[in-house]
C-alpha cells in the first residue's frame, strides 16, 4: 500500500512537471457522422480523411481559417518562369517520430502522391517534375502554366521518407490487395500526432512534441478525441450530456433546442459546396418520354422555364429553416474566379415560365424523373419534394426518385452512361478554385472532363474558354475568362444552382472558448481553443 | 446424436451457400462501391480502371464463385471503406455484439420468466395488470424510440449513464470484454435493456400464456389432490413444462436479437457488428457485407443446433423416444 501511494505520488509529480512545461492538459472531445477511412494521406480524397490528414501531416502551405494561404513547410516560393517553381523548404523541423525533414522527403511524397492508385493524385496532376536544389530548396517544374499551383499545395501531403521505406509503404495501395501500414500508422509534422485509433470507435490525438510551430499554435487542445457517432439524435444527446465538448452537423430541426439550453451555442456559417440540378442535354429523346423522338431539355427555353419555377426563397426559409444562401452561380463566395455579379439567382416567375413552355411547344408539360440524393446533403431529399410541386405548378409531371447517395451517383454517373434526365447534385472544388468546377461539371470535350457533367452540358465557346483558362497565368485576364465562360452557361442555363447549405456546429460553450469555422465542414484542431 | 449433430452442420453449410448466393445477387442493388471509394476528382478512366481491379465487371456467380475459393482458402478479402482485412474487422466488433447480445438475451430471461410466472400465478393483482400494460409498451414501440426515450431520460435529463459508445474494456488478449468493469456496465446497461425490452415482455407474455394453460390440466389437480406444496406444484411442474415453447422461441429470439442489434447499435454507436454492417451497405463495402450475411447465417443454424440438443435436456419424452427407438 505505501508502495502504490509512493508511486501515486511520483505519477502526479511527473503529471505536475508535464504540466508545468505545457500548461494545462486540455481535451476536446468531438463528434460527426462518420470515422476516417484511413491515416495513410495519399489514399483517400474525403472530406473528414482529409481534414484528419491536415491535423497530422505538413504540407508546403496551409490553408488558414479564411482561405488565404501561410507558409507551412515551405517558407519563401516564387515563380522563375511560367513553369518553374522555386520553393525555400523550413529548416530544423522534425516528423513526429524524430527524423528530420528536407527536401528528399517531398520529392518522395510527390512520388507517392502521384501513383495510380493514390485519390489525391489530382491535386499535383500539373507538376512535371520536382527536383532538389539543396537539402532545403526545391524547384517544381509543372506541365504547363499552372496559374493554381499553389492552392493545390495544402493537399500535397509531406510523408517521411525513411519511414515509409523501413515499414515497406512505399507503394500506395487502395481497394484489394494487401492493406497498407502506413494506412494504420502516422508520422507528420503537423501539429498533432495519433495515439491510438480504434476502427469506427475513436481516434485519439496528442500533440506532436516535434511540431516546429508548437510556440505559435493558436490552439490550448493538448489531446483531441474524435468519435464517430452516425445517429443524428445520439450526437445532441451525447453534447448535450456534456460527454463531447463538440459536434457536427447539427440537425437543422434540433439547432433550437441546442440553443435553448445555456451551455451550448451553435456555430453557423456558410460552406463552399454549391447544390444544383441539372439536365440532360444530349440525348436525342428524352428517358421519360421514350418514342416521342423529343427531348425538352435541349430547348434552352425549357431550361429558363425549370430555373425560374424553382422559388429558391421558399426553400431557404422552409427546407433549409433559414440555414442556406440561395445562389445564382456554380460557385460559392469564396472560391477563386467567384463573381459578386453573376450571383442572383433566377428570378422566381412561374408565369414567364409557362409562357417560355409555350413558346417551346411544351404547354401541356411533360414527364420527367428526378433523381435526388436522400443522404448525401443537408435535408437533400425534402428540397427535391418541394421542388415537384414547385414543376407541377407549371404543368410537369414530375415522378420523384429519391434514394441511397451509393445508387443515386451510380444512376447518375458515367459508370451507367448518365442514366438520368433531370437529377440534384452538390460540388466543392477541391482547388478552391472556379477551374476545377469548368473541368467536372461545365464541360465535356477534353481528357479529364466532365467526370460529373451527367447531363453533358457542352458549349464550344465554354469548352475553348475552359482550356484557355486551364493555362493561362495572368490573373486579370484569367477573371475575365472565367467570367465569361460562367456567364454564358448560366445564359445556356447549363444547370440551376440552388444554394450552398449552411454549416452548423454545436459546441459545448462552459467547455470551449472559441472554433474558427472554416467554409467547408471540418475541424482543424489549430484553431480550437477550450476554457 | 451423432450423426444428427453431423447433419446438423452440413445443412448449415448448405444454408451458408445459399444465403451467400442471394446476398451477391443483392450487392448489385446497393450500388456501385467505386464512386465511394474514389474521391469526387478521379477521372471517368480511373473509376473504369478499379472496377476491374476488384472484379465488379464479372457477372454475380463469377463474383460469388471467386468469393467462395478465397473465402475456402481463408481469405475473405480487405474491406473496401478502410483497407484492413475483414477478418480483423469483424474480430474487432464480434465482442461488442455478442456480449450485448448474451446480456439482452440473459435480461429477458431473468426478468421475463419470473414475471410472467408471477402474472400467471396471480392474475388479478394489481402488480400482474401493471406488468401487463407496461409490456404493451415493450411489444408496440420501436427499439430506436426506446433507445432514444432512454438516451434522454438516464444520460441527458438524469445524467446518470453515458449515452453512446463502449468503454471500461479489458483485454483478455483474444477478446475485449466489458463485463468486468462498472464501467464497461454502465455503458452496457442501455443498449442490452433496450434490445432486451421486445423479448422481454414477449416471453413474459408466452410464459403466463403457457402457466395458465398448464395450471389446468389434470396432473397439476393431481398433484394439488395428492397435497404437494403449491411451490412444488408451480415451479417443479407447471413451469418445467412450459419451458419447451420458451426454449424454442428463445432460441429463434437470439437470432433476432443479433439482427437488431443492428439498430440499437446505430442508436448507442455501439461498435459491433450491426453498426459495421450498416456502415458498410452505406458503402457498399462488400467484403464486409459478404462476410456478415454468411456468419449470421452460420449463427443461426448454430443456435437452431442448440435449441434441438435444449429439448433433449429438458424433455424426458425426448430422451425416452431415442433411446426407444434405439432398442428396436
Amino acid at each position: 500500500m505505501r508502495f502504490r501511494t509512493g508511486l501515486m505520488a511520483a505519477a502526479a509529480l511527473a503529471a505536475a512537471v508535464a504540466f508545468a512545461t505545457t500548461g494545462e492538459a486540455k481535451t476536446f472531445r468531438y463528434a460527426t457522422t462518420g470515422d476516417i477511412l484511413g491515416l495513410d494521406p495519399h489514399i483517400n480524397n474525403e472530406g473528414p480523411t482529409n481534414t484528419m490528414k491536415g491535423n497530422i501531416y505538413g504540407s508546403l502551405l496551409h490553408r488558414k481559417a479564411d482561405l488565404s494561404l501561410e507558409p507551412d513547410l515551405a517558407t519563401e516560393w516564387k515563380a522563375v518562369d511560367d513553369t518553374h517553381w522555386r520553393f525555400k523548404l523550413r529548416q530544423g523541423v522534425k516528423f513526429s517520430n524524430g527524423d528530420p525533414f528536407t527536401a528528399d522527403d517531398v520529392i518522395f511524397s510527390f512520388k507517392r502522391q502521384t501513383q495510380e492508385a493514390s485519390d489525391m493524385a489530382f491535386a499535383l496532376s500539373s507538376v512535371k517534375d520536382i527536383k532538389k536544389i539543396s537539402d532545403y530548396e526545391i524547384e517544381i517544374e509543372t506541365k504547363g502554366p499552372d496559374p493554381i499551383l499553389l492552392l493545390n499545395m495544402p493537399n500535397f501531403f509531406i510523408v517521411d521518407k525513411k519511414f515509409m521505406e523501413e515499414n515497406n509503404a512505399v507503394e500506395v495501395v487502395k481497394g484489394a490487395g494487401k492493406t497498407n501500414w502506413a494506412n494504420l500508422h502516422a508520422n507528420g509534422t503537423g501539429p498533432f500526432m495519433v495515439k491510438e485509433w480504434v476502427q469506427d470507435n475513436r481516434l485519439v490525438l496528442e500533440r506532436n512534441p516535434n511540431y516546429w510551430g508548437k510556440d505559435k499554435l493558436e490552439t490550448n487542445v493538448t489531446e483531441a478525441i474524435f468519435t464517430p457517432i452516425p445517429n443524428d439524435a445520439t450526437r445532441v444527446a451525447a453534447l448535450l450530456s456534456g460527454e463531447i465538448d463538440m459536434m457536427y452537423p447539427v440537425p437543422l430541426q434540433d439547432v433550437q433546442r441546442l440553443e435553448s439550453d445555456p451551455n451550448v451555442k451553435v456555430q453557423q456559417g456558410p460552406e463552399l459546396r454549391t447544390i444544383f440540378l441539372g439536365m440532360d442535354q444530349w440525348r436525342k429523346e428524352s428517358l421519360d418520354m421514350p418514342g416521342s423522338g423529343k427531348n425538352p431539355f435541349l430547348d434552352v427555353r425549357v431550361r429558363e422555364a425549370f430555373a425560374h419555377a424553382i422559388d429558391l426563397k421558399a426553400i431557404h426559409r422552409v427546407v433549409m429553416r433559414g440555414a442556406s444562401t440561395p445562389t445564382g452561380e456554380m460557385i460559392a463566395p469564396g472560391i477563386n474566379g467567384f463573381q459578386e455579379d453573376l450571383n442572383t439567382p433566377y428570378k422566381y416567375d412561374p408565369a414567364l415560365s409557362k409562357k417560355l413552355l409555350k413558346e417551346a411547344g411544351y404547354e401541356k408539360g411533360f414527364p420527367v424523373t428526378f433523381d435526388c440524393p436522400n443522404d448525401r446533403y443537408v435535408n437533400d431529399e425534402a428540397i427535391c419534394t418541394a421542388i415537384v410541386p414547385m414543376l407541377e405548378r407549371i404543368g410537369i409531371k414530375v415522378t420523384l426518385n429519391a434514394q441511397t447517395k451509393s445508387l443515386h451517383f451510380n444512376k447518375i454517373g458515367s459508370a451507367s452512361g448518365n442514366n438520368t434526365s433531370f437529377y440534384m447534385l452538390g460540388w466543392t472544388p477541391g482547388s478552391y478554385d472556379a477551374y476545377n468546377v469548368l473541368q467536372n461539371i461545365m464541360t465535356m470535350d477534353g481528357a479529364g472532363q466532365g467526370a460529373w457533367n451527367c447531363g453533358r452540358y457542352s458549349n464550344p465557346k465554354v469548352e475553348q474558354l475552359t482550356d484557355q483558362i486551364a493555362v493561362t497565368v495572368d490573373e486579370k485576364k484569367r477573371n475575365e475568362m472565367i467570367h465569361e465562360a460562367f456567364k454564358i452557361h448560366k445564359d445556356d442555363v447549363g444547370h440551376i444552382p440552388l444554394h450552398q447549405q449552411a454549416l452548423a456546429w454545436g459546441y459545448r460553450s462552459d467547455k470551449v472558448a472559441k472554433i474558427i469555422q472554416r467554409p467547408f465542414n471540418d475541424v482543424d484542431l489549430r484553431y480550437v481553443t477550450m476554457k | 446424436m451423432f450423426a444428427f449433430i453431423v447433419q446438423r452442420l452440413f445443412q448449415a453449410v448448405l444454408v451458408m451457400l445459399v444465403v451467400g448466393l442471394i446476398s451477391f445477387a443483392l450487392f448489385r442493388f446497393t450500388g456501385d462501391p467505386v464512386n465511394n471509394m474514389l474521391g469526387q476528382e478521379a477521372t471517368i478512366e480511373q473509376r473504369q480502371a478499379l472496377r476491374e481491379k476488384l472484379g465488379l465487371n464479372d457477372p454475380v456467380p463469377m463474383q460469388f464463385f471467386k468469393f467462395l475459393v478465397n473465402a475456402s482458402q481463408g481469405e475473405f478479402g480487405l474491406s473496401y471503406r478502410v483497407g484492413k482485412p475483414v477478418e480483423e474487422l469483424i474480430a474487432t466488433a464480434l465482442p461488442a455484439t455478442l456480449e450485448l447480445v448474451f446480456v439482452s438475451a440473459l435480461m429477458a430471461l431473468l426478468i421475463g420468466v419470473p414475471m410472467g410466472v408471477y402474472t400467471g400465478l396471480k392474475r388479478h393483482a394489481p402488480l400482474s395488470r401493471m406488468f401487463l400494460t407496461v409490456s404493451l409498451v415493450g411489444v408496440s414501440l420501436p427499439t430506436f424510440v426506446i433507445g432514444i426515450l432512454m438516451i434522454l431520460v438516464f444520460g441527458v435529463w438524469l445524467g446518470w449513464l453515458p449515452t453512446f459508445g463502449r468503454q471500461g474494456l479489458v483485454d483478455l488478449g483474444f477478446w475485449e470484454t466489458g463485463l468486468l468493469t462498472l464501467k464497461g456496465w454502465s455503458f452496457l446497461i442501455m443498449p442490452a435493456f433496450t434490445l432486451a425490452l421486445f423479448q422481454l415482455t414477449l416471453i413474459m407474455r408466452l410464459v403466463r400464456a403457457e402457466m395458465l394453460e398448464v395450471l389446468r390440466t389434470d396432473y397439476i389437480k393431481f398433484a394439488k389432490a395428492r397435497g404437494l406444496r403449491n411451490r412444488a406444484i408451480n415451479y417443479g411442474h407447471a413451469l418445467k413444462n412450459t419451458l419447451v415453447p420458451v426454449i424454442t422461441i428463445m432460441g429463434l429470439q437470439v437470432g433476432s436479437l443479433l439482427a437488431f442489434s443492428i439498430i440499437t447499435e446505430t442508436v448507442f454507436a455501439w461498435p459491433g457488428m450491426g453498426r459495421l454492417f450498416l456502415d458498410s451497405i452505406r458503402f457498399v463495402d462488400i467484403p464486409i457485407m459478404s462476410c456478415y450475411l454468411m456468419l449470421m447465417a452460420f449463427f443461426f443454424v448454430i443456435i437452431n443446433l442448440s435449441v434441438d440438443l435444449l429439448y433433449y435436456a429438458v424433455d424426458p419424452r425426448l430422451r425416452a423416444e431415442t433411446l426407444g427407438g434405439a432398442a428396436h
